[in-house]
This record gives structure tokens, sequence and C-alpha cells, in this order.
């Protein structure tokens, strides 16, 4: 009987939750897109989700590359496949790992942040002190960020891609001895259209809910300190798990067009 | 805007009433601000204080009862003639509230930025003077975190007044601090409610700091307002909780 009103209350709160995300959901689309638009804070919110994210990304991204070579080379040299190292490690690299990898950094690193920032912002009563001021806090912070956290995410997913292909690059040239004119030509050759743009989309889309969910987690959090690690903790594992159903679904409509 | 002024009261609350959740906080409270007037409120912790000036400047909604502002009901008002009331009402929040991220002065400048009126030069003079005013010159380029409390209170009434509000709306600004800033932030409120003539609700439980600006002083009990008079009036009531205020 305890075991049944724990489910049901687990259940109850779970879809007031997604309640409340639709409702926060749709008053950011009621504003994305109304004046005044607020460009300074959109500017150094999207330097903060970047330029700051890019050493990480780029270093997680390197080794990402260059340990997937490594260890899809003793495979292909079985099947005797070698020279399709680089174009098999360009296509896993840039379908799934490189914006999944990155989504899943930033997912930490961005989305707790911002839910740990707007979460104290909280607390200390600054998201009233803005309303007072005839500020629009939402607009102010919450639309900047989630605009910032959609337009860099696909930028650093480009930017970790390359890096990947570099250390692939140099994976593949510990054993063997190829130039990198060939391993571009080799790279390039894989690829076509349908393998960047859906990536790049789907980047969107995690950097859109990794966006979405820190800010939702801040901005409803509950009054304490202690709300603000668990808004920041909770925006990491819902955002986490968001990029992985995201990337599901992305998998099966890509699979629709090809 | 109508603007229709049935009184000369500034603010006036009726018969407010709010619970959280199971709680009731205030219920059936009653005040009215006179238009120039320092108003006291004295409650225990916990008793609603907060909730009540939150209330009538439209930060929370109530339950139930009214709440005047300049003759204008705040929870009938729509987004922007909320806005323009609130642009003449200053708060100064319990905690000060300055934006961590920004420094002290572009924590100044920001309800002015907003406002589109002033730039350039202007600007900034006007948030030296208004650093000044508060005896905060030195501080304009720190960041929040770099002040002590007593700073923070002083710079969060700078970046109020800085507005020129017609009422202020004052959340124990003294609370935390040592006597000597607590009467300095106690002239300080004087000081301006002389210079701008500005109408206040202060809101404390240090007793200095009500000695020393309150032309007249309601306690709120158990979610009512249970005493209102002047200083003089309630430190010789009859109640002895209410006594025990001024002792
Ligand atoms: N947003 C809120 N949600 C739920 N309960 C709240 C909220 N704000 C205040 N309360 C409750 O209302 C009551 C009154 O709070 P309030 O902050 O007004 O007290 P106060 O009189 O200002 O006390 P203090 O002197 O300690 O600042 C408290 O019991 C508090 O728990
Ligand atoms: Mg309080």
């Amino acid at each position: 009987m305890n075991q049944a009103n724990t489910t049901v209350v687990a259940f109850r709160n779970f879809f007031q939750e997604v309640g409340q995300l639709t409702s926060f959901l749709v008053k950011f689309f009621k504003q994305v897109f109304v004046p005044p638009y607020e460009f300074d804070e959109f500017a150094k919110q999207s330097f903060i989700v970047g330029y700051k994210s890019l050493p990480l990304v780029g270093i997680t991204g390197f080794i990402m590359g260059l340990v997937l070579t490594i260890q899809l080379r003793p495979t292909l040299v079985d099947f005797g496949a070698e020279s399709w190292l680089p174009a098999m490690v360009a296509l896993s690299i840039i379908r799934e790992i490189g914006p999944v990898i990155t989504a899943l950094i930033c997912a930490g690193k961005v989305g707790s942040g911002i839910g740990a920032e707007i979460a104290s912002m909280k607390v200390t009563e600054q998201i009233d002190a803005m309303e007072v001021s005839g500020i629009n806090p939402f607009k102010y912070i919450v639309v900047t960020r989630i605009v910032a956290t959609t337009l860099m995410i696909p930028l650093l997913v480009i930017f970790s891609d390359f890096i990947a292909l570099m250390g692939s690059f140099l994976a593949v040239n510990i054993k063997s001895d190829v130039s990198i004119t060939l391993f571009i030509t080799q790279v390039f050759d894989s690829l076509d259209f349908m393998d960047v743009i859906p990536s790049l989309i789907k980047a969107l889309f995690f950097g859109f809910f990794i966006g979405l969910i820190g800010c939702y987690k801040g901005y409803t959090s509950s009054n304490g300190t202690e709300g603000v690690g668990a808004s920041a903790n909770s925006a990491v594992v819902v955002a986490s798990l968001l990029v992985f159903i995201i990337d599901m679904i992305a998998a099966q409509i890509t699979s629709l067009f090809t | 805007m109508e603007t229709v002024k049935t009184n000369n009261y500034e603010v006036e609350v009726k018969n407010l009433q709010i619970s959280f959740g199971k709680d009731d906080v205030l219920t059936d409270l009653s005040l009215s601000l006179k238009k120039g007037e320092n108003l006291v409120v004295l409650g225990k912790s916990g008793s609603g204080k907060s909730v009540l000036i939150k209330c009538i400047i439209g930060l929370i909604d109530p339950d139930e009862g009214t709440i005047m502002v300049q003759g204008n009901n705040i929870s009938e008002q729509d987004d922007n003639n909320l806005n323009l009331i609130r642009s003449k009402v200053g708060f100064l929040f319990q905690s000060a509230a300055l934006y961590d991220s920004m420094t002290v002065r572009e924590n100044l400048e920001f309800p002015l930025r907003r406002q589109n009126t002033v730039k350039g030069k202007k600007l900034t003079s006007l948030v030296e003077d208004a650093l000044e005013n508060v005896g905060l010159s030195d501080v304009i380029d720190k960041m929040p975190s770099e002040l002590s409390g007593g700073m923070r209170k002083r710079v969060g009434l700078a970046r109020t007044l800085i507005l020129k509000p017609e009422i202020m709306l004052y959340d124990e600004p003294t609370t935390g601090l040592d006597p000597i800033t607590s009467t300095e932030i106690s002239s300080l409120i004087v000081h301006i409610q002389k210079k701008y003539k500005t109408s206040s609700i202060i809101i404390t439980h240090d007793i200095a700091c009500t000695k020393n600006v309150a032309d007249r002083i309601i306690v709120i009990r158990d979610g009512v307002c249970a005493a209102e008079g002047t200083y003089k009036e309630l430190e010789n009531s009859g109640d002895p909780w209410i006594r025990s205020f001024f002792e």
C-alpha cells in the first residue's frame, strides 16, 4: 500500500514537473522574439558558454579522436581494411561521438553553471531586485542563456569534431605514415551532406535543452542555499539524460531519410 | 494611466491575507502610509514583514485584500502600469540583492540604463553622486563580493535612491550591522526623508533605529496589526508583549 502510494506521488510529481517545464518553454517562446533584446547579456553569455568551454571540449575531443583510432585499428587490420581507418573514425566522430561528448561535457559544465548561478540569484533576491527595477528577469536571464547555449553548442561541436580529427590523424601516424593531405581527402570522401547537417541540427537541440534545463532548474529552485546545489545537480542529471534521448530520436529520424 | 487619488495616503493596505500552503502568514492586516512619513513595522522574525512589503511592490500576490499605491490597485495593473508604479517605489532588500556578476558601478547603472533616459557623462556623475551620498565613493569599481555586509547594504541603498523614489520600502536596513554603522544608516534614512520628501516603510527589529527614524510604528502579531502609535505611546503600552520590543 505504502509502496503504491509512493509510486503515485512520484508519478504525480513527474507530471507536475513536465507541466511546469512546458509552461516555462511556452514563456520562452513568447518572449524570445519580442523586443527589447538583451544583446549585451547575450554576448556575455555566449562568451562564457562558448569561449570558456573551448579548452575542455578541445582536450576531450582530441583524446576521443586519438583513442578511437587506436582502438579501431586492430580490427580493421584483421579485416585488411586499414586504409578505411580515417573514414570510419571521421564518420563516428562527426555523426555521433563529437556531438554527444561535447553535449555531455556542456551539460556538466554549462548546465550546472547556469543552474547554480540562477538559483543563487534567486536565493539572494537578485531576480526580485531586477523585477522591481522594471527589468524583465526572465528575458534578461533565461532567454539570453538559452539562446546562447543553442547557438554556441553547435559551434563547440564543430570545434570538437575538428580537434578530434587532428587526434585521429596523430594516431594514424603512430603506426603508419599518412600525409595530412591524404588523411583529409580520405575523411572528406567518406563524408557527405547527410552526415554533417543532421549532426549539427542535433547539436542545436542539445544546446537548447541544456540551456533550458539549466535555467528551469535554477529559476524554479526552492529557496535556500541548499536549493542551489540541488538545482545544479538535477540540471546535470536531467540534461545528460535528455542528450541521450534526443540522440536516440535523432538517429531514428535521420535513418528515415537515408 | 489612471491616477485617481482617493485620499492622501501613499500606500494603503486593506485586509491583507496571505498563506503559503497551510501556514497563514498574514491573516487580516491593514495599514496606511501618509505622505512624507516614516512608518516603522515591528514584528518577530517570521511574522511576515518581508512578505508584506513584497506584496506592496507586487512581487507576491496576496490571497485576499487590496493594496493601493498612490491610489492605484497593485493587483489590477498590467505590466506597463506596474513598471510605472514600481519606478516610483524604491525597495531595499533584506540581503541588499546586489548583482554578483556586476561591479558596484554597473549595479548602480543597471536600473538607469534600462530607463534609457540618461547616458554617458551624466550617467557617470549620477552614479558617483549616489555613492557619495552613502559615503562609499571609493568602492565604485569593486565587485559586490569584495564588500562587507554594511557596505553592501549601503550600495543597495544607493542603487535604490538613484531612481529618486517617492516611496521607499526598507527591509531590515540595519540588521547584522555594528551599532555605529546602524546609526549611520538610520541617519541616512532620516536624511533621505528630509531631502527627497519620501514616504517610507521601514521594517526592523532594531529598536535604536526605530527610535531614530519612526514617526509612527505598527506592530505585527499573528498576522494582524496588534498595535499602532508613536514610539512614546508603544514604549509605555499596557501590553507587556509590545513593551518587550522596546527593552
Ligand atoms: N516564497 C515563500 N514561500 C513559502 N513560504 C514563504 C515564502 N516567503 C515567506 N514565507 C514564509 O512566510 C513567513 C514570513 O516570512 P517573512 O520573510 O515575511 O518573515 P519576516 O517577518 O521578514 O522575518 P525576518 O525578520 O526573519 O526577516 C515565514 O514563515 C516564511 O517561511
Ligand atoms: Mg524579513
